[in-house]
């Protein structure tokens, strides 16, 4: 399985690397579109996503561009959580053609938490339990029709969820 | 070994809404035990619920998601008695899988 795995996971680089070879040849938009529809057709854990530091990063490294902001999404998190290590989130949306929902945590160790892939026909609605090191900006992003939405919330944290 | 996945499927006709709690330690790799020594990460990648041949809800994980970790989801569809599929792996490799009936 372990063989399957990795081969996979190398093919996928390649392709990754395919993409960006034809970004620096000026068809970014299109290639990028194409990285990110090759990720949402196979249900292959994103490693690298989670492996990236910041929020930002995380992102691009996902979806391959950035979110705006939209008040259709509703995030639901404590203002205040008095144990870091267990903060429950969670997030519904009135977007429509949701394909993935995923939760991150600006000041995490590796900022994103949990991505979600919604199939047609699975409610745009996610409840969940975090971790947070300390008071960060908790962001969801939304992929709705191809297009990345987000919402973000503060949450204080009085004990962090590393161990302090 | 009774198994990690606690599950609750309730149908109320046009949507199936699933709670699904788990036992795992979900270590970050960030903390250290009470020598001092960093605990290695240990946290579920996956988590996959499949009903009827096809996979409804997809998890991605990392080590941010709090030890034993829960998750509730809603999805179309989902008769009363018929099986709902969970298994998750971790990046240890190891996995676990369940059966649950839709009440």
């Amino acid at each position: 399985m372990t063989t399957t795995h990795d081969g996979c996971l190398a093919t996928r680089r390649l392709i990754l690397k395919g993409a960006g070879a034809v970004t620096l040849t000026g068809l970014g938009i299109i290639s990028f579109g194409m990285a990110s529809a090759f990720a949402a057709a196979n249900d292959k854990y994103p490693e690298d996503a989670f492996k990236q530091k910041g929020a930002a990063e995380a992102i691009k490294s996902l979806y391959g561009r950035t979110a705006e902001p939209s008040d259709k999404i509703k995030l639901d998190a404590p203002e205040i959580a008095e144990n870091g290590a267990v903060v429950p989130i969670s997030v519904n949306t009135t977007l429509t053609e949701v394909t993935s929902i995923s939760f991150l945590a600006s000041e995490n160790p590796n900022a994103l938490a949990a991505v979600y892939r919604i199939p047609p026909g699975t409610l745009p609605s996610v409840a969940n339990r975090l971790k947070l090191a300390k008071t960060c900006n908790v962001i969801v992003i939304v992929e709705s029709g191809g297009k990345l939405y987000s919402a973000t919330k503060e949450v204080k944290v009085t004990v962090g969820g590393c161990g302090g | 070994m009774a198994s990690t996945i606690r599950v609750r499927a309730i149908s109320s006709g046009e949507t199936t809404e699933v709670q699904v709690l788990i036992q795992h330690p979900m270590d970050s790799g960030f903390v250290k035990d009470a020598k001092g020594e960093i605990i290695p990460p240990h946290f579920i990648q996956q988590l996959i619920f499949e009903y009827d041949g096809r996979n409804v809800f997809v998890a991605d994980w990392g080590a941010a998601v709090s030890k034993d970790p829960y998750v509730k989801f809603s999805f179309k569809g989902g008769n009363k008695g018929d099986d709902l599929k969970i298994s998750w792996v971790d990046n240890k490799g190891e996995t676990d899988t369940t059966t649950a009936k839709i009440q």
